[in-house]
């Protein structure tokens, strides 16, 4: 029954939004997918109608007619009749990807998708892998938007970028520790940073928890940033940035979303996946996780035991370290 | 009141004859979906050819017209008329009918009072007539949906049993309301039976007629003259039938037209008259489309991307598909394969097929193997890849016999892009 595996929806799943399309055209096509799983359920046996027909009495002693009750099918609830079952699913989308970006976009199906909000108020971090690609800059940040200027990148080594890499997750730190609205001196605010739990929890500018080099290979390097309140945009700026303090300019080639909350990289579902069985296992194995971690962030001082953050690898047990840029 | 009460019966009568030929054509009684309000205070029951049925509502009427008691029975006659034309598509033409419809009647209607039997709603009925009058609950004069009648109309419970999806015509409320007024035996059978004569199979018949349900109201001389076209221009019987079963316009359009867009595609791609056939029968669509879309792509294969005349009649005569393209697509195609894949012009002729693929399936492909280094397309070297297996084998396949990987890994590769 088509209703049945509707049931088993209802929850959050993760998918792998390629580049170059756009999250409402990837939240359509998940969702037309849906659609023809459900769909695809034998319809139930058609209902029986009771009807009165005549027919001639035989027994009695007088020749008549009598109305005689049968039932025939009834053709109301046919599939060709009553056209298909489902026309369209309640699908909500998490933190937006823009069509250039690619990575783990997180979908909500059902009444669960209020979960999103949730999600959204949790502040969790997100990682991203980001390409940069030196010796030029163009209007928009991006490799194929339009050049603006071309530099030479000879004198820039790894030792120089993680240099800057510092500085900028030093400055960031501090300012996550200003937007937190924690008293620093607190015992509070000691086992929330112990916990790694320390986080901004209303609207802020983007903010890096960590940043470091994965890839240098001039021109090209690989970045993996950690983050909260971004846009992709805005990581494009920050390799602008990056190349800016460098002496030389960067373009960004590849934004990349490798976690988004809880859900990573193997949660998420290819475009070959994206049918109702896949989405469904997915569902069913990302709901404690899902669970969990909403539970951990949302009643940051309900446990006293010290858990390990996975959220925030870096921590933020030195916030007054860190000096040079603001974000 | 007396009076009308013996009127009304025959006045339907008359009206049914002249006016509403239709209503006969309906084997059950059955009601006309239509989109007017009723006028008068009840829902009036439906026309039926049943006597009996006709007697029950007019029962109906009476009491209702008791309720409203100072109506005359002029007055009477126009909202039984009123309610009898719920298919007029308003109400302030409804009225003007009204009028036409009353003044037109009254010469005739006195005449033909006489041979009426006296019915009168007092008058007792025996056991046996009671038991055969069928007071079924009144349909809604007015659905958006096919639903409510199916069940009470043997022509729509005949369709839906031959296979036709029921929901997809009644989105169209002109074509439900066509289909509500045909009788089977007199109207369908006989667009069935030469649908059967063109060679269509049982099992294709329903979703053809989900298509052009307008065939039904076509002349069946012309569908046959159209049939006799096709033949003449040396279509073959089986020919005819794939291009009907894929294109189920293709018998709505009149000779003329049909002629002029087979010249069209023979004119314009300069195929022999043979080629011009084979492709018309691949993709029948091609004469039921517009052909502005054609013309267009077929300007932006020569100019934007650069193929030359014959490339391009090699390239359609494969993939007929490319005609109705989308053009940002095919461009968007072209552009990957020939500027980032750096495959010329004439081995993108041999392998039109890369038209018919999604962009991002020939991306991911290209991509994975590049990072193989396997992506060679050029024919004079060793492990070529032809693009024919890069873009038509299903994953597992091209994991396995083009990348020499497993589906594992190529689906990890993807979360990578």
């Amino acid at each position: 029954m088509g209703s049945a595996g509707l049931a088993r929806l209802h929850g959050l799943f993760a998918v792998y939004k390629p580049p170059g399309l756009k999250w409402l055209h990837l939240r359509d096509t998940v969702e037309m997918q849906l659609l023809k799983g459900l769909n695809d359920f034998k319809p139930p046996p058609p209902k029986q109608r009771i009807r009165f027909l005549l027919s001639p009495v035989e027994d009695s002693e007088e020749k008549g007619l009598t109305l005689t009750a049968t039932s025939v099918p009834s053709l109301t609830n046919h599939p060709l009749v009553r056209g298909p079952a489902f026309t369209n699913l309640k699908i909500g989308v998490g933190h937006r990807l823009d069509v250039q970006a690619s990575g783990v976009l997180v979908l909500a199906v059902g009444h669960r998708r209020r979960l999103l909000t949730d999600l959204y108020d949790a502040h969790l971090t997100k990682a991203y892998t980001v390409r940069g690609l030196l010796g030029k800059a163009t209007d928009d940040f991006q490799e194929f938007g339009r050049l603006v200027e071309k530099t030479t990148y000879d004198h820039v080594t790894r030792a120089k970028l993680e240099r800057i890499l510092s500085v900028i997750q030093g400055s960031h730190q501090k300012a996550l520790v200003t937007y937190s609205n924690l008293d620093l001196q607190s015992q509070e605010a000691y086992e929330m940073a112990v916990r790694g739990l320390i986080r901004p929890m209303n609207k802020s500018p983007m903010l890096i928890c960590g940043i470091r080099c994965l890839h240098f290979a001039p021109p090209e390097f690989l970045l993996e940033v950690q983050c909260m309140h971004e846009t992709q945009q805005q990581l494009r700026k920050l390799v602008h940035e990056i190349g800016l303090e460098l002496r030389t300019t960067a373009v960004c080639s590849q934004v990349r979303r490798t976690r988004d909350g809880p859900f990573t990289l193997d949660d998420a579902l290819l475009r070959t996946q994206w049918n109702l069985h896949s989405i469904q296992d997915a569902i069913r194995a990302a709901a404690p996780r899902v669970a969990a971690e909403l539970e951990k962030s949302l009643r940051p001082l309900s446990g006293t035991q010290p858990l390990p953050g996975p959220a925030e690898p870096q921590g933020s047990a030195h916030p007054s370290s860190a000096s040079g840029l603001e974000p | 009141m007396a009076l009308s009460a013996q009127q009304i019966p025959r006045w339907f009568s008359s009206i049914k004859l002249r006016r509403f030929i239709n209503v006969t054509q309906l084997t059950k009684r059955f009601p006309r979906p239509g989109k007017t309000l009723l006028n008068g205070s009840c829902a009036w029951p439906q026309l039926s050819s049943d006597n009996y049925f006709l007697q029950w509502g007019y029962k109906t009427y009476r009491t209702s017209s008791l309720w409203n008691s100072c109506q005359s029975t002029n007055s009477s006659r126009q909202e039984s008329n009123s309610a009898q034309s719920t298919l007029l598509p308003s109400v302030n033409e409804q009225s003007e009918k009204i009028q036409k419809i009353h003044s037109f009647d009254s010469d005739l209607f006195l005449e033909e009072l006489d041979d009426l039997p006296p019915l009168s709603p007092l008058q007792s009925v025996s056991e046996e007539e009671a038991i055969q009058i069928i007071a079924a609950p009144p349909l809604p004069p007015a659905s958006f949906t096919l639903q409510d009648y199916v069940d009470h109309s043997e022509t729509l419970q005949k369709l839906v049993l031959l296979g036709v999806n029921l929901s997809q015509i009644e989105k169209h409320p002109d074509a439900a309301n066509l289909l509500l007024r045909l009788d089977f035996e007199k109207d369908i059978k006989q667009i069935l039976l030469f649908l059967k004569d063109v060679g269509l199979e049982d099992n294709q018949l329903g979703t053809f007629l989900t298509k052009n349900y307008a065939i039904f109201s076509e002349d069946l001389e012309n569908l046959k003259i159209r049939v006799a076209y096709l033949r003449s221009k040396n279509f073959s019987k089986a020919d005819i039938v794939q291009m009907v079963k894929n294109a189920p316009f293709l018998l709505s359009f009149s000779v003329e037209r049909l002629d002029n867009r087979l010249g069209f595609f023979q004119k314009e791609l300069e195929l022999s008259v043979k080629k011009t056939r084979d492709l018309i029968v691949r993709l029948p669509r091609l004469l039921t489309g517009s052909l502005e879309p054609v013309k267009e792509n077929l300007k932006a294969y020569r100019l934007e991307l650069g193929f030359k005349h014959n490339e391009i009649q090699h390239m359609v005569t494969r993939i007929p598909k490319m005609l109705t393209a989308n053009k940002r697509k095919t461009t968007a195609t072209f552009d990957y394969v020939h500027n980032v894949m750096n495959i010329p012009h004439h081995i993108i002729v041999k392998f039109p097929q890369v038209f018919n693929t999604k962009l991002l399936k020939v991306k991911e492909r290209h991509l994975f193997l590049a990072y193989l280094g396997r992506a060679q397309y050029d024919p004079a070297k060793p492990n070529y890849i032809s693009l024919d297996k890069l873009v038509s084998v299903p994953d597992a396949v091209f994991c396995e016999e083009i990348a020499n990987a497993s589906v594992r890994d190529f689906e990890k590769f993807l979360k990578t892009l």
